[in-house]
């Protein structure tokens, strides 16, 4: 008779314990933020990389610690829109500095200086060039900070543990993200084990453990 | 000091080369044709962990003794140079040695100095990427810093040198109450714009290659007030490939107008002499001849500072090598020499001009009161620089500090040549003067000289100061192509690869 208990006691604590893991599981589930998977070196990335892409999942990214030459074509964007952002900047700089030079100079204020014209256009090229470079050079940077949205001190990415340990030293990342279309969490950590990552973690805020 | 690296000895190691070996028979084999290997660009096989550990232990880790000496010494020598400054402004520059005759001497000396010195870090961050010149990656941090920090000390000396240094927003096209604007047709103010484009442009250009690197120390340090400023600075950067593919957009946009703004602002610094009838400045040749000089004494400061932070962290050795310093000592010759054919080639002219006061100044330069000055500056800037003929000096560190010093030494003279005998003997000889430093002078020169290396050994002990992600990025192993991953297993890790090589020699009884 007691050891009848005793088993049944042990069943009910597995069963317990199984179907709190189980809701702890769904718990995760429900929380997803994304799935991350490691993987081995930049060819392993580079290959899933175009892989997700092909399995038709959009809101993906792959992490390395330095950029991995084609993994714009395997991961399918198009090339950055930077270039021209700066070249609009660049030119507002160079009409404006000669906008500037020759209003001052000839329209407000105009003296002979050295015998130079009101409108010397020779004399007024190098800073007509310094301001283009200046305002192309803060665009670059400012809008490079626009386009990738930074900066942004709080990401999904940042709750995987293992993430923040390896991805700006040695490890290689990609992650589907739960604002995919198609995302599905044991779909997709499903697919990362298919193509061959490691380490596949569901991401989500942490949970209150009482 | 002899060329004695640790790491060496493994890249002759009969493992590493018995892989070399096979994979070239295998990729032989298989494609009818070899894989050749690029050299080396960072010794003893290291891998991405290796790097970032090797950088990031330098500013984790405790300043060695010798830190601590030099950043005594450079900090004392700073404050002086605040002190002597604080005084300058508060008598005025008559504390100098300018006279009326030489109204520019030592600060218009200095200034150009070290603009000249800040234009390696360009050339080296810009020029050489668009090149495509990988070595470039060990050295670009240290040398972009070396420009701001540069640029800040020859920034200093035409402010102070302004006498009344409260006026200094003059400068800029502000509207005032006197309705008066500045003349743009002045070579002084293109230098306003050149210098303070210069700066900004630089100091853009280094933080945006340090963010990546800020985020890998975040990533590393534990909480607590460092790791907040760390994760501030660095933007919240995680390295995924839709902030790479605008990172490295935005670095090489960086890349391509700064090569153009170095070439401009020497050349603007040269129309402040050029552009004037001086004899000994009004020469077409000025602006090529200063960009010139500037890469040639960056490149020598350069090397000043990699052997100081040889001797300082002896870690880094294996990320800046022997192959780096012969690369930098060779640039220092040729630009020597196109320095030294410039000097030449000024003499030529002043004698094939005919003008009589242009031949008067440079046979003055040469034989007249500052002789000793212009001699200095030939024996250093165009003949000690030849001793880097020879393979084994450029590859011997303490000849190239000496060296690295004595260029820096000459250039200093050609901009004191340049702007003093000029100024000291021109049209009216009732009016020539010699010019004599006084103690404030040199004060101010070698304070400056503080406050550089002051800046610069903060920065050793706070940043990454060599790009890890850029290194990383030249790794032989960081080529998704590499025959490593293509030939020898798909998904396979370089180390796990080499052991397994290690293992296949040891099963067949050794090399």
């Amino acid at each position: 008779m007691d050891e009848i208990k005793s088993q049944s006691a042990e069943e009910l604590k597995r069963q317990a314990e199984a179907t709190s893991a189980k809701a702890l599981e769904i718990l995760i589930e429900e929380e997803a933020e994304g799935v991350v998977a490691e993987f081995d070196n930049p060819h392993a990335l580079l290959e899933a990389a175009a892989k997700i892409h092909e399995a038709g999942y959009k809101r993906f990214e792959v992490y390395s610690p330095f950029p991995i030459h084609g993994m714009d074509d395997a991961m399918g964007l198009k090339q950055s829109p930077l270039g021209f952002i700066v070249f609009a900047a660049g030119s507002i700089g160079c009409l404006g500095a000669l906008l500037l030079q020759w209003w001052t100079s000839a329209v407000d204020y105009p003296i002979v200086y050295s015998g130079k014209p009101y409108f010397a256009l020779p004399a007024f090229i190098p800073i007509t060039f310094e301001l283009t470079v200046i305002l192309s050079g803060f665009t670059a940077m400012v809008g490079m900070f626009a386009l990738n949205r930074m900066p942004r001190f709080f990401h999904p990415m940042f709750y995987s543990e293992n993430f923040c340990k390896k991805a700006s030293n040695d490890g290689f990342f990609a992650a589907i993200f739960v604002w995919d279309e198609k995302f599905n969490v044991r779909e997709v950590k499903e697919f990362f084990k298919n193509i061959g990552g490691k380490n596949i973690e569901v991401i989500h805020r942490p949970l209150e453990t009482n | 000091m002899r060329w004695d690296n640790p790491t060496k000895s493994s890249t002759s190691n009969p493992i590493v080369s018995m892989e070399t070996v096979t994979l070239k028979q295998e990729t032989h084999n298989r494609h009818h044709h070899v894989y050749v290997p690029e050299p080396e660009l960072i010794d003893g096989k290291p891998t991405f962990n290796t790097i970032t550990e090797i950088i990031c232990g330098v500013p984790e880790g405790k300043m060695p003794r010798l830190w601590w000496i030099l950043f005594g010494i450079s900090f004392a020598l700073m404050v002086m140079y605040l002190s002597v400054i604080a005084y300058l402004i508060w008598k005025g520059i008559g504390i100098w040695g300018n006279n009326n005759t030489v109204g520019w001497a030592w600060d218009i000396t200095n200034f150009v100095w070290w603009i000249g010195i800040g234009h390696a870090g360009t050339l080296i961050s810009a020029v050489l990427f668009l090149f495509r010149q990988k070595w470039r990656t060990s050295i670009n941090r240290f040398s972009e810093a070396m420009t701001i920090f540069a640029v800040i000390c020859a920034g200093m000396f035409p402010l102070i040198h302004m006498g009344r240094i409260w006026h200094a927003y003059w400068f800029l096209p502000l509207p005032n109450s006197m309705q008066m604007w500045v003349n743009f047709r002045s070579p002084l103010m293109w230098d306003v714009f050149a210098i303070s484009t210069y700066l900004s442009v630089s100091i853009m250009f280094w933080y945006v290659g340090l963010i990546p690197d800020l985020a890998t120390m975040r990533d590393r340090a534990k909480p607590g007030i460092r790791k907040t400023l760390l994760g501030l600075f660095s933007l919240g950067w995680r390295g995924g490939n839709r902030q790479w593919r605008h990172y490295e957009r935005a670095y090489t946009i960086l890349a391509g107008l700064s090569t153009p703004l170095v070439l401009s602002v020497h050349t603007i610094v040269s129309f402040d002499f050029a552009t004037s009838i001086i004899p000994g400045w009004h020469t077409t040749i000025f602006p090529p001849y200063f960009v010139a000089g500037a890469i040639f004494s960056g490149f020598a400061m350069v090397m000043t500072l990699v052997v100081i932070a040889y001797w300082i962290f002896p870690q880094i050795k294996q990320i800046i090598n022997e192959r780096h310093i012969d690369n930098m000592n060779k640039i220092i010759m040729v630009t020597g020499m196109m320095v030294g054919y410039a000097y030449g080639c000024e003499f030529f002219i002043a004698w094939y001009s005919g003008n009589p006061y242009e031949t008067s100044i440079f046979i003055k330069r040469a034989t007249g009161p500052y002789w000793w000055a212009y001699w200095s500056m030939i024996t250093c800037n165009v003949i000690v620089p030849q001793i880097f003929w020879i393979k084994s000096m450029r590859t011997n560190l303490t000849v190239s500090f000496i060296v690295s010093i004595l260029v820096n030494i000459g250039m200093w003279f050609e901009r004191f040549v340049i702007t003093v005998t000029s100024l000291s003997q021109d049209f009216l000889p009732s009016s020539w003067k010699y010019f004599n430093p006084t103690i404030y002078d040199v004060a101010c020169f070698v304070g400056s000289i503080g406050l550089f290396m002051t800046l610069f050994l903060l920065f050793l002990r706070y940043m990454p100061m060599v790009a890890m992600s850029e290194v990383k990025g030249v790794l032989p192993h960081a080529n998704p192509h590499h025959p490593d991953y293509i030939h020898r297993g798909q998904h396979s890790h370089p180390v796990q690869e080499q052991e397994k090589v290690a293992e296949l020699v040891t099963k067949n009884g050794g090399h």
